[in-house]
């Protein structure tokens, strides 16, 4: 009795140990740090959205048609970063974004993560024919620029938010079925899996249970990349009129929208812009300061 | 300072490269917003397509007198008409060369044969012209109805040709002057088909026109020189380049840099702005255009026409000019636009009140009303940005109690489900005039038989007593009595109010204040052979 | 050598056959009905409309459809643009060029720029350039090009007047294309100033277009550096008294390379992803600006064909990139 407690307080105290080391390594990384404080800015605007906003991000001020920015001359005290061409509040439609962006993230490293380890398990695990074939699939994927094949994906889904997530992981799944591919590959050989092997184990558990936990530092890195790829690529299919639709806050929809007034009211071209930046950069500092934590070979360099 | 020090260093260069350059003849440069689908004028239906192959290159048999909708002589110096309306005997105009390039030099003048060709090959699928491309297709010619309508063209000698009609059609004049019936030269086909070369009839053009096809860099620029042999007036400009610029915003940085002379299509936003250059000037014109918001007049509570009107009067029409064309419109309440003749100003439009609307909708028993509103999800010049027009009549049909949810498709997806007859919800679209005839708006969009399958009435609205005045007008030559006829027909479509009838938009032309003689052409069209430019 | 060429070439085949079945399957399922687009807000009888895809090929049943593409794509025949009727050969082929420049243009930027910034950070390690150029390039990295694009449109075309707005060239000059590189096209035409009037046409568009992969490259070549640097045999070098210039130039700049050029090679379907927003942005009359517009359009034979010949594209590279690979490295050749 007392013997199992005392294995799973070591296994928490070990897992809280590699923790720690993670964070000693992560908080070494200034950029890093910086970038997760950024990021956690981000979630918060976009989990607190409806408090913070000063107004609803769809509603039209029909008397207030591009007002500029406070501080400019025409600037009102109402709008502070100022309204787009059919009055609405540039600042609520920003923090409103940050809802979209983050939750395109999501959803889209999940799937093409989801996706991409069951098929790299299954290519890795099994290997021969079922392999060649699923590999052969993936290179497929991979010969075509990633942007045009989401836009095709989209143009036969139809435009919309859903359908651009759903095309940008399906463009993405390939890297992480790949990476998961070799490293269980290079799993397999090791003696702890003959072993489990050896010992009854399933196909589904020697899969998920034994080789996956191992492999997955790599992944959490891709992942990180992806991330910040989703918001890019997402907001590119905005502005080409493929992703969200509009009246959606979605900072590449708003920039497709804003784009004729490119030369009349700069705000609303430079502002969502910088948000897509700012977002993104955020998050690869973020992955930069992962990869070296998560990286032992780097660490030592 | 250093920035300063540059920008004086870069202004320097730039002012050498341009004063290095040679010296060239005439150059117009028109910064023409999409790339022409051929050369050809008669399979395509695009206006930039007409902009660049059949305005500069060709004529035909009569032309729209420039600016107006009227119809002047072309090719054609006179005609005549049988009194039953079936026989039109043009007589042609003597003398007139065909232009000539590397691959071809005329040995003949225009005559009878050209006339001919130019239009069998349109209609006779046995014609070996026809398909002188896989896959074309004549559409302008088949949806004006010219394969049923023209029975025989006969040559009665060399310059004169005989046109029989099987029904009488008071439009018939207007249509064959729209770009599609461009005469092209029977020789040059003849050329091309014996060196195997017929596609060059397309990329090559040979035509009769005031310019003279010189080179296109495909999605880049077109480049035309002046016919010096032109049997009208010759252009006063030696070299006419379309520089091909899809982007409103590029444009017109273009022209404020100097880079062309002319745009088409300025961004709404940006009108302001060149109201105020000095360096610029602007024509404007209501476009011949509608946009509408087609109700489904065969469903629940759509059928009721009450319902309609009480809807109509909750959109604030003036808002959407104000937020979508930035002013540069007009609300419209008729289907035709007021620059079309028979125009009937003395109609009421539903006025503005959300009041009487609610009220309207009572009356109709109609409660928590909730539909939908179709938005296109493309720029047209009678709608430059339908998803925002949607979101305004949304707010605005909120305030009456009626719950909107926007829809859209990809455009041909769009086109395609708007004409399914069960279709649920409004549509937003409009109408570009091809001929300015009154009927080329309310024959194609709002008669009985546009009502059927494949017709272009998205309203489904059939209203027997418009119909009958619309077959009527079509049938007479008298523009009194046409007028008359329309006029009622107006009446009867307000009253019924199968459309929202949305805003006409007004067309600008920006322009180097250094341009003369450009004149704006109601249909949209865009010429250059009266155009000079100061040095 | 030649047998590991093949080898690789065979192991193609799957992959491009995978790729025309794609592109077949892909525009079939395009929702949308080109027959329809043509007659615009007009309609179309449904007879008509029979007899229109009936003359498009439309109608046949599908596998036939494909079989008849690929026999066609066997004997050269990408077959006919619905929109302008010509051949989508004849349009890629003319296009192609103004894309190949600008990527080209971009490549070399972000060559000439990253390979020296990055080996100069891995050198100066934690010094204030390392510090900057590493921030710079990872900002350059997480950029919004469309959105960058059109910053530097506004700067330097709108406010400073600098740059020409759009387009390959001014319109002041003309003459026969016989490469379809601008860059050359101009140098022989011997006009006066049209070589400079290309160039000041190419730089904003290959500026943006390069931005990412020029991040790209200084990062890697920094890390591949440091990666050297750390080897044993340049500690040794450098331990034996070699001066640092010829310790960085021979042993570590040498074999940092050999990365560096993967990168570089795996950067060609990142620019023909750029090159999409970065045509539509300034205008470029190049294929990425032709697709987009093409899938608008529902132009079935140019998306068909254009994705067909993209993917070609991109895979003659990669397999390029391999041999170069391999020629470096003999290792794994006989892998």
């Amino acid at each position: 009795m007392s013997d199992t407690t005392s294995v799973k307080l070591s296994d928490a105290a070990i897992r809280r140990r590699m923790l720690a080391d993670f964070w000693f390594y992560f908080r070494q990384n200034r950029g890093a740090v910086a970038g997760l404080a950024v990021f956690i800015l981000l979630v918060l605007v976009a989990v607190l959205a409806p408090l913070i906003a000063p107004h609803d991000p769809t509603m039209q001020y029909r008397d207030a048609l591009l007002v500029p920015p406070v501080w400019q001359e025409g600037g009102r005290a109402g709008f502070l970063l100022g309204t787009d061409a059919v009055g609405r509040d540039m600042l609520s439609r920003l923090i409103y974004g940050a809802q979209y962006s983050l939750f395109i993230g999501i959803v889209v490293v999940s799937i093409a993560l989801v996706g991409g380890i069951v098929i790299g398990l299954v290519a890795g695990y099994f290997g021969g024919w079922v392999d060649s074939v699923i590999m052969r699939v993936m290179d497929v994927v991979l010969a075509f620029p990633s942007l045009l094949l989401a836009l095709v994906l989209v143009a036969i889904l139809g435009p919309g938010l859903t359908n651009a997530m759903i095309a940008i992981a399906i463009v993405y799944q390939p890297h992480f079925a790949r990476l998961t591919r070799a490293s269980v590959m290079g799993e397999m050989r090791r003696d702890y899996v003959m072993a489990a092997r050896v010992s009854g184990a399933g196909n589904l558990r020697l899969m998920f249970r034994t080789i996956l936990p191992n492999c997955l530092g790599p992944l959490i890195v891709q992942a990180t990349l992806s991330f910040s790829s989703a918001v890019l690529d997402s907001a590119a299919l905005g502005f080409l009129g493929m992703g969200a639709q509009p009246p959606a806050s979605e900072w590449g929809t708003m920039l497709a929208e804003a784009r004729e007034f490119i030369l009349r009211a700069w705000w609303v071209v430079t502002l969502p812009g910088l948000a897509i930046l700012i977002s993104v950069l955020a998050i690869n500092l973020m992955g930069d300061g992962l990869r070296d934590a998560l990286d032992p070979k780097l660490k030592r360099s | 300072m250093l920035l300063k020090k540059i920008a004086i260093a870069g202004a320097a260069t730039l002012l050498l490269c341009s004063t290095a350059l040679p010296t060239f003849a005439k150059t117009f440069v028109y910064c023409s917003e999409a790339s022409p689908e051929g050369f050809d004028p008669a399979p395509y239906t695009a206006g930039t397509t007409f902009d660049a192959s059949a305005h500069p290159i060709f004529n035909r048999l009569v032309e729209f007198k420039k600016g107006t909708t009227e119809i002047e002589p072309g090719l054609a110096e006179t005609w005549e008409v049988s009194a039953d309306g079936l026989e039109y005997t043009f007589h042609l105009r003597k003398g007139v060369k065909w232009q000539s390039n590397d691959a071809f030099t005329p040995t003949r003048d225009f005559n009878a044969d050209d006339v001919i060709f130019s239009y069998d090959r349109q209609g006779n699928k046995d014609n070996p012209w026809h398909e002188y491309i896989a896959g074309i297709t004549y559409e302008y010619y088949t949806s004006m109805e010219l394969p049923s309508l023209i029975k025989s063209i006969e040559k009665i000698d060399d310059n004169t040709v005989k046109f029989v009609l099987t029904r009488p059609e008071a439009p018939f004049l207007a249509d064959i002057a729209m770009p599609f019936a461009s005469i092209v030269s029977k020789e040059y086909a003849d050329t091309l088909e014996k060196a195997g070369t017929k596609e060059d009839f397309n990329n090559n053009p040979i035509g009769t026109g005031p310019f003279k096809f010189v080179a296109y860099q495909k999605d880049a620029v077109i480049r035309y020189a002046k016919n010096p042999d032109y049997w009208g007036e010759a252009p006063k400009i030696d070299d006419l380049v379309f520089a091909i610029t899809p982007d409103a915003a590029v444009r017109l940085q273009k022209l404020k840099a100097g880079e062309c002379q002319l745009m088409p299509y300025p961004a709404p936003a940006d009108i302001a702005s060149i109201k105020e250059d000095a360096n610029l000037k602007m024509d404007e014109q209501a476009g011949l255009n509608i946009g509408y918001l087609a109700y489904n007049t065969t469903m629940a509570p759509f059928d009721n026409p009450k319902v309609r009107k009480a809807l109509n009067m909750a959109i604030n029409k003036q808002a959407i000019i104000d937020a979508v064309f930035q002013g540069a419109g007009q609300v419209a309440k008729n289907p035709i636009p007021p620059t079309m003749w028979s125009y009937n100003d003395a109609v009421q439009d539903d006025a503005y009140d959300p009041e009487a609307s609610k009220k309207l909708l009572e009356e109709a028993g109609v409660k928590d009303l909730s539909m939908k509103v179709w938005a296109m999800p493309v720029q047209r010049p009678y709608m430059p940005n339908a998803r925002r027009t949607a979101e305004l009549i949304q707010e605005d049909f909120a305030k009456v109690g009626v719950k909107v949810e926007i829809v859209s498709y990809e455009w041909g997806e769009y086109l395609k489900k708007s004409m399914e007859p069960g279709r649920d919800g409004a549509v937003i679209l409009g109408w570009t005039g091809d001929n300015g005839d009154p009927d080329n708006f309310m024959g194609v969009l709002l008669s009985c038989a546009a009502a059927g399958e494949g017709g272009a009435n998205r309203a489904f609205w059939c209203n027997e007593d418009f119909s009958a005045l619309l077959a009527k007008a079509k049938q007479s030559s008298d523009v009194a009595e046409r007028t008359k006829l329309y006029e009622e027909a107006q009446v009867i479509f307000k009253d019924q109010a199968p459309w929202a009838t949305l805003d006409h938009s007004t067309q600008y032309v920006p322009m180097s204040a250094k341009v003369s003689g450009f004149v704006m052409s109601p249909l949209g069209d865009f010429t250059f052979d009266t155009v000079d430019v100061a040095e | 050598m030649i047998r590991f060429i093949l080898g690789k070439l065979l192991y193609l085949i799957p992959t491009f056959l995978g790729i025309t079945v794609v592109a077949f399957g892909f525009v079939r399922v395009l929702p949308g009905d080109p027959v329809l687009l043509m007659a615009g807000e007009r309609g179309m009888t449904p007879e008509r409309h029979a007899e229109v895809a009936a003359q498009l090929g439309f109608d046949k049943p599908i596998w036939m459809q494909y079989f008849d593409f690929l026999n066609r794509l066997l004997h050269g025949d990408l077959g006919n643009s619905l929109v302008t009727k010509k051949p989508v050969l004849t349009e890629f082929l003319s296009l192609f060029p103004a894309t190949v420049e600008l990527g080209l243009c971009a490549i070399l930027i972000a060559t000439l720029v990253g390979v020296p910034v990055g080996v100069l950070a891995a050198i100066r390690r934690g010094s204030w350039f390392d510090q900057i150029s590493m921030t710079t390039a990872l900002i350059g990295f997480s950029m919004p090009i469309f959105w960058w694009g059109l910053l530097l449109i506004i700067l330097f075309s709108g406010i400073l007047q600098w740059t020409p707005v759009s387009g390959r060239i001014s319109l002041m000059y003309f003459f026969p294309s016989v490469t379809g590189f601008m860059l050359i096209d101009s140098l022989i035409s011997g006009q006066k100033g049209a070589f400079l009037s290309a160039i000041s046409h190419l730089i904003l568009p290959s500026v943006v277009l390069a931005t990412i992969p020029l991040a790209v490259i200084a990062r890697q070549t920094r890390s591949a550096m440091l990666e050297v640097l750390g080897e044993d045999y340049v500690r040794t070098a450098r331990a034996k008294g070699m001066p640092p210039s010829r310790v960085v130039g021979v042993h570590a700049l040498r074999n940092a390379m050999i990365p560096v050029i993967t990168t570089i090679g795996l950067q060609i379907g990142v620019l023909l992803a750029g090159a999409i927003l970065t045509e539509t942005i300034f205008s470029w009359p190049g294929i990425g600006k032709w697709m987009i517009d093409s899938i608008s359009r529902r132009d079935y034979p140019v998306v068909q064909s254009g994705l067909l010949l993209i993917a070609a594209i991109v895979m003659l590279v990669n397999l390029l990139v391999d041999l170069t690979y391999g020629l470096i490295n003999p290792r794994i050749r006989h892998k």
